[in-house]
């Protein structure tokens, strides 16, 4: 009897602290989810960007582009995620101002929202360019050629046949990616920048409920990982329609 | 051999490189030399114009810190590694029972950041122990009162949840021929886990092995916010104390860099041990 007459308390308590309104801690959860996912998109997008550019360096660039390639990818994807961040949004802001003071103009302040989706921006880089450059090589090499005898220009060919035709064999790294970008915004915590993980910290370290909340967190975590999933499995089937299935080759 | 994984491990570093043995004869092409040269100029001049008088007054806590980064790495590899086995084998082979559990314990430990899953149980399990008396009495409790077995308890987790999804598509990825072979030589069942099954599977993870050792070990700093002194966290201690931003983290750098060379280095040569041709 006594267990039934504490357990309804407890739980109300529980909802009480997760409740969106003042009292309770939801609506802050729910704001650094929504900063956790403005960075996890625009880092995987500029991851994008750079992955492009460099998977083209390392396949049809010049022997230094490609050096130059091969130097990033090893040293970004060799060195701890949360040193480069620290590195990156120390350095690169400092950096900046003093570029900024010596062309006499203001000091800026830089958001810590635009700092940490350019560092993780260029951490995704680094791994994109490997899974594109794969990608780009699993093409057959003849519908390559193919396009340069039609006469395409370089830009064209890209437009119209390797993004198109590398997409099937890029998506499950890319994919992989974005999850990964999604939970490396955890890191931007150590900078004090109030993404999710950290607003959890601070309201489980005020209402001394650590379990509840950081439960709750892994709980919108594992949401935006399994919907992603839900998500990036439809746009894969988009991508290989009209190819053989995986599941039959097996 | 998968079907949409949740996330499939990537290989951080190409361990069966692209056969390029041609290249190893021939000299250094021209733009090499100048890149190399550029390179020893940077770090020259890092050497030269950069502070580093700290270094002395700093070396044994640099060497402490080292020393925990490299050993948190190696027990939580080996920790998550054993208990990454089982999870593979019940999703691969068992029955519902215990597939299941296995199942959900991958996706939740894979689904969420390890940072949150560090500080759930160093924040919720350190408030949660000190209210039984009968923790704060026992013998572990002057261990539990630290932050390492928290630290070391996450990584082996997290490696575990990840390798679990490895060993999972290796073991499924064992031929059956092979088994049924070794069953009809009449060996028990676990002969056939010992003697086939694992020695093959292993062979199969080892190039994701050695990635996911190296990404481990990226992980380790993360254990510097629950107050464990490893090598990232010496670095901070250097940068609150000396007030010097750059030095300390472009040392941590080049230290991790080191340290991912040799584990490559060490998982090639396991590699090596082993005759690749199988059956």
């Amino acid at each position: 009897m006594a267990d039934a007459s504490i357990a309804p308390a407890a739980i109300a308590g529980m909802f009480d602290l997760l409740s969106p309104n003042p009292p309770g801690w939801g609506g802050n959860l729910l704001r650094g989810l929504a900063n956790s996912l403005q960075i996890a998109v625009g880092a995987f997008g500029m991851g994008l960007l750079i992955g492009t550019v460099g998977a083209y360096g390392k396949l049809y660039g010049g022997p230094l582009v490609r050096d130059i390639a091969a130097i990033y990818t090893t040293i970004v994807r060799a060195v701890p995620e949360l040193v480069l961040i620290l590195l990156l949004y120390y350095a690169g802001t400092d950096m900046i101002n003093r570029v900024l003071e010596s062309l006499g103009y203001q000091r800026v302040d830089i958001s810590g929202l635009v700092a940490g989706i350019v560092v993780l921006g260029f951490v995704q880089g680094a791994y994109a360019t490997e899974v594109l450059r794969g990608a780009i090589k699993a093409i057959p090499q003849g519908e390559i050629e193919a396009a340069r005898a039609y006469g395409m220009s370089p830009v064209l060919m890209m437009r119209r046949i390797t993004l198109p035709a590398m997409l099937p064999h890029a998506l499950p790294g890319l994919a992989n990616l974005w999850l990964i970008s999604t939970k490396d915004t955890a890191l931007l915590a150590v900078v004090g920048f109030s993404e999710l993980t950290l607003v959890t910290r601070q309201a489980a370290g005020t209402t001394k409920a650590y379990f509840l909340f950081f439960i709750a967190a892994g709980i919108l975590y594992l949401a935006i990982t399994l919907f992603s999933n839900v998500i990036l499995a439809k746009v894969e089937q988009w991508a290989r329609r009209g190819m053989p299935s995986v599941k039959e080759a097996r | 051999m998968t079907e949409t994984p949740l996330e499939t491990p990537i290989e951080t570093f190409q361990i069966h490189k692209d056969s390029d043995t041609s290249g190893q004869a021939r000299a250094l092409p021209p733009h090499r030399i100048v890149l190399i040269l550029i390179g020893l100029a940077l770090v020259a001049s890092a050497v030269v114009f950069m502070r580093w008088d700290w270094l002395p007054n700093y070396g044994d806590l640099i060497l402490q810190g080292l020393w925990r980064t490299i050993w948190i790495l190696v027990v939580t590899v080996i920790i998550g590694f054993l208990l990454a086995v089982p999870l593979g084998l019940a999703q691969a082979a068992g029955p519902a029972v215990v597939a299941v559990p296995a199942r959900v314990f991958c996706t939740v430990i894979r689904g969420t950041p390890l940072l949150l899953q560090l500080w759930l149980l160093y924040y919720g399990l350190g408030s949660l122990f000190p209210q039984y008396p009968w923790i704060r009495s026992s013998e572990l409790w002057p261990y539990l009162r630290q932050a390492w077995p928290y630290a070391v308890l996450a990584l082996s987790l997290s490696y575990a949840g990840y390798e679990g999804e490895v060993m999972r598509g290796a073991f499924a990825g064992v031929p059956k021929g092979q088994l049924e072979s070794a069953r009809a030589f009449g060996m028990r069942r676990f002969t056939i886990f010992r003697r086939i099954w694992l020695p093959q599977a292993i062979h199969r993870a080892l190039p994701t092995l050695a990635g996911e050792a190296v990404l481990q070990l990226k992980s380790t700093p993360l254990v510097a916010t629950i107050t464990v002194v490893d090598l990232y966290s010496v670095a901070s201690r250097v940068r609150q104390d000396t007030y010097i931003t750059y030095e300390p983290l472009l040392l941590l750098v080049a230290g991790y860099l080191v340290i991912t060379g040799i584990i490559v280095f060490l998982f090639r040569r396991l590699e090596k041990l082993i005759p690749s041709r199988l059956g």
